[in-house]
């Protein structure tokens, strides 16, 4: 038996200019929170984007954009609703936000489903807000989706940019484009930058902690006004 | 609607598999499709006519449905997914995306939510017959 709806992936991205993959190794090192700010702030500077939480077993963007109470339209397929200027996809629209624990091959089945039902027409960037790891997750995406870039996050955490090296260890044997590396929640001093330019990828700069964030959570004007998002700012000029 | 993205991926698989398979005129094509996923087979079988391109203007559509068949990977119990026992949001949700049924469902015997949908999920092409071009 054939499963028809890998044939007709790439047609649903075909219009998608770019994809960008907020990945690392670690979780808890601030992949959602730069994955919105990035999504915001390049809706606000005229681009046309595309927010996919790949979190399917802990999905979180919603929570930090403040997201509820919206769900995706039918025309031939799904079509994900513009929330903050954005076109925002998310399990949340049928899981109704409660726990979804999923293996491997279910993992899979999602994220085919939704690559071959969702309707994201004509997009400048595509940010996809990965859960940590290199998974299931991070393979499938690698797997569906050739045009796939990844913008990887640590903390200065030896134990978090441990892990990161490994993922891009991985991406490089597969000749998957890195972006380059962000060092969040930084708080003292690091050798981040130049480990990463050790192993040849850029060094995309540095995010302080900043203790606004938390306040801001769900409140996408509030997140904006932080720090944090002034510094994902000077990271958004690398990608455009 | 949904049925329409998923036909739209069955015809384009079926051309592919025709020219693979050196098919010049596509005459049956069978597919299964998951209980679970609850499609409306008219709209479906619609968008299929619908979306079909003139190489596949004779070609007969069969559609069977397959009962949803669950198994928990906790105590190995099986079971076959009831759609009676769920609520109009929660079917809709299933259709659009099957593996959601992981926060609705759970093994009848033990209570996982770890369970596999082991028979019966989604849509897939069983067979495609036709005539090749040497005949």
């Amino acid at each position: 038996m054939v499963d028809p709806r890998l044939s007709i992936i790439q047609e649903r991205i075909r219009d998608v200019n770019r994809v960008v993959a907020v990945s690392s190794g670690k979780g808890g090192v601030g992949k959602s929170l730069l994955a919105s700010t990035l999504a915001l702030l390049l809706a606000r500077g005229k681009w046309s984007i595309g927010l996919f939480d790949l979190d399917f077993t802990s999905p979180s963007t919603h929570l930090i954009l403040g997201i509820r109470g919206i769900l995706p339209t039918e025309d031939k397929g799904i079509v994900p609703p513009l929330v903050h200027g954005l076109k925002y996809m998310s399990v949340i629209y049928y899981s109704q936000d409660k726990m979804v624990p999923l293996r491997g091959t279910d993992f899979s089945n999602a994220l085919i489903e939704l690559l071959s039902v969702t309707k994201w027409g004509k997009l400048d960037f595509l940010i996809v807000d990965m859960p940590p790891g290199i998974g299931d997750a991070t393979l499938d995406l690698i797997r569906f989706v050739k045009k796939a870039e990844f913008l990887i996050v640590t903390t200065s955490s030896p134990l978090a940019f441990e892990t990161v090296k490994k993922l891009m260890t991985m991406l490089k044997e597969l000749g998957v484009p890195i972006l380059g590396v962000v060092e969040n929640m930084k708080t003292g001093r690091s050798n981040i930058q130049q480990e990463a330019l050790k192993l040849g990828v850029r060094f995309l700069g540095e995010i302080p902690y900043d203790p606004r964030v938390e306040n801001s959570l769900g409140n996408a004007y509030e997140l904006l006004k932080t720090v944090f998002a002034s510094r994902v700012g000077d990271i958004v000029k690398h990608l455009t | 609607m949904h049925e329409w993205a998923l036909a739209e991926s069955v015809i384009k698989t079926v051309l592919k598999i025709a020219e693979e398979k050196d098919i010049e005129k596509v005459t049956e094509v069978k597919i299964r499709i998951g209980e679970m996923q609850q499609l409306e087979q008219e709209v479906f079988k619609t968008a299929l006519l619908q979306l079909r391109p003139i190489k596949l203007n004779e070609t007969e559509f069969i559609i069977e449905i397959d009962k949803t068949k669950l198994r928990c990977k906790n105590c190995n119990y099986e079971w076959f997914f009831d759609r009676e026992v769920f609520g109009e949001e929660v079917l809709e949700a299933i259709h659009f995306l099957p593996e959601v049924a992981h926060a609705y469902v759970k093994c009848p015997k033990c209570g996982s939510r770890d369970f596999e949908i082991a028979e019966g999920r989604g849509v897939w092409i069983d067979s495609v017959k036709g005539l090749r071009k040497n005949g």
